[in-house]
């Protein structure tokens, strides 16, 4: 998939999501998943859980691992494409929302709209973490290790670095 | 840093410079190793003291609820706070662009050596551990709404995992048809 109208539509694509992305950009996953696996073809599920391993492992924002796919699809281009397709249009509705929206602290109509939008956040970044343990755990090791970093952080307070740390040794001594 | 400017609690607290703003954010984009938020917490409100607790409470509360990437809109929203569109620049440019360059050199190592067998164990290893941590991120969440003891916004949840996680819908659609509907009902909820 190097083609240039691969990565125009992956870039229109993410540009759209992101302006739905309310919660967060895991919301986003499985919609990303079905275009880039599912319809266009152009990652194995595999891949894609592994880019997005890569996302939350690098330093900084974790939702720079969709450029990730940007630079599986086109290169250099591809991901810097994908980066401004991510903040351009979010970072503009911010400026202008954050400019009136103490005025409407007390509407109805905002306490709704928030009390609203959370419960679906949730059911989507639960279906993400479906999503990604379906693909990531081929194995019964692999499933072992994702159930045992989830009761891990949910009860600790260490840094999940650690825990993704040890998960990537686990890998590398082949128990994966 | 000489002016100063009032926040919701009546002390006066610096007001970052545009190469500030930048630093601040570089900073935590830095050391936001598997999620930025919390760092950004500790180095606005108690190192920097830009922002007091509940000024970062709200700021986080509208994150959460605009689309996009929560943490670049913390940036645009600390760094319009104190210096409009150019401070909004500035924080989202020191919160991308160094995070943006080591992923672009994560991105070409992968697609030249991703299929190495040497890396095929770390990879998997890390990849089945990130979904261990999106599973606690659902959870931690979830937990809130169990503690209501309120069942519809439990429904909603689960209605939006049940189409996306389940039934692979499209998330425009899901979205458009579940979205009127919690919002309706929280709506409806508060008369």
């Amino acid at each position: 998939m190097n083609d240039s109208s691969g990565i125009g539509a992956f870039v229109l694509h993410v540009a759209l999501l992101s302006l739905i992305a309310v919660g967060g950009v895991n919301t986003i996953v499985p919609e990303l998943h079905r275009q880039v696996v599912e319809v266009q073809g152009a990652l194995t599920s595999q891949q894609f859980a592994d880019l997005f391993a890569i996302g939350q492992a690098a330093p900084g924002p974790n939702v720079l691992f969709v450029t990730l796919i940007g630079w599986q699809l086109a290169g250099a281009t591809g991901a810097l494409l994908t980066a401004a397709a991510l903040c351009i249009p979010t970072c503009t509705i911010a400026y202008f929302v954050t400019r009136v929206w103490d005025r409407f602290k007390h509407a109805r109509w905002r306490i709704a709209t928030e009390a609203g939008v959370v419960p679906l956040t949730i059911g989507f970044i639960a279906a993400s973490a479906l999503l990604i343990a379906q693909a990531a755990d081929g194995s019964v090791a692999a499933a072992a290790i994702t159930t045992a970093t989830a009761v891990f952080s949910y009860f600790s307070k260490f840094n999940p670095l650690w825990t993704l740390a040890a998960a990537a040794v686990l890998g590398f001594l082949g128990v994966v | 840093m000489s002016e100063s400017l009032p926040a919701t609690d009546g002390a006066m607290r610096p007001v970052p410079a545009l190469s500030e703003l930048f630093l601040g954010f570089l900073a935590v984009a830095l050391s936001g190793f598997g999620g930025v938020l919390p760092f950004a917490r500790r180095e606005f409100v108690e190192r920097r003291r830009w922002l007091n607790e509940r000024d970062f409470a709200e700021a986080m509360a509208l994150c959460q609820f605009l689309p996009g990437p929560n943490i670049v809109n913390m940036g645009v929203i600390v760094g319009s706070r104190f210096h409009g569109a150019a401070g909004a620049v500035c924080a989202v440019a020191g919160l991308v662009i160094a995070p943006l360059i080591i992923m672009m050199t994560c991105g070409a190592l992968y697609a030249r050596y991703g299929d190495l067998e040497v890396l095929r164990g770390p990879l998997a290893g890390l990849a089945a551990g990130a979904a261990g941590l999106l599973v606690t991120l659902a959870a931690k969440m979830t937990t809130p709404l169990i503690k209501a003891r309120e069942p519809s916004p439990l429904a909603f949840a689960l209605a939006g995992f049940v189409a996306v996680g389940l039934l692979r819908l499209p998330l425009y659609w899901v979205v458009l048809v579940l979205a009127p509907l919690s919002i309706g009902w929280a709506w409806w909820r508060l008369r």
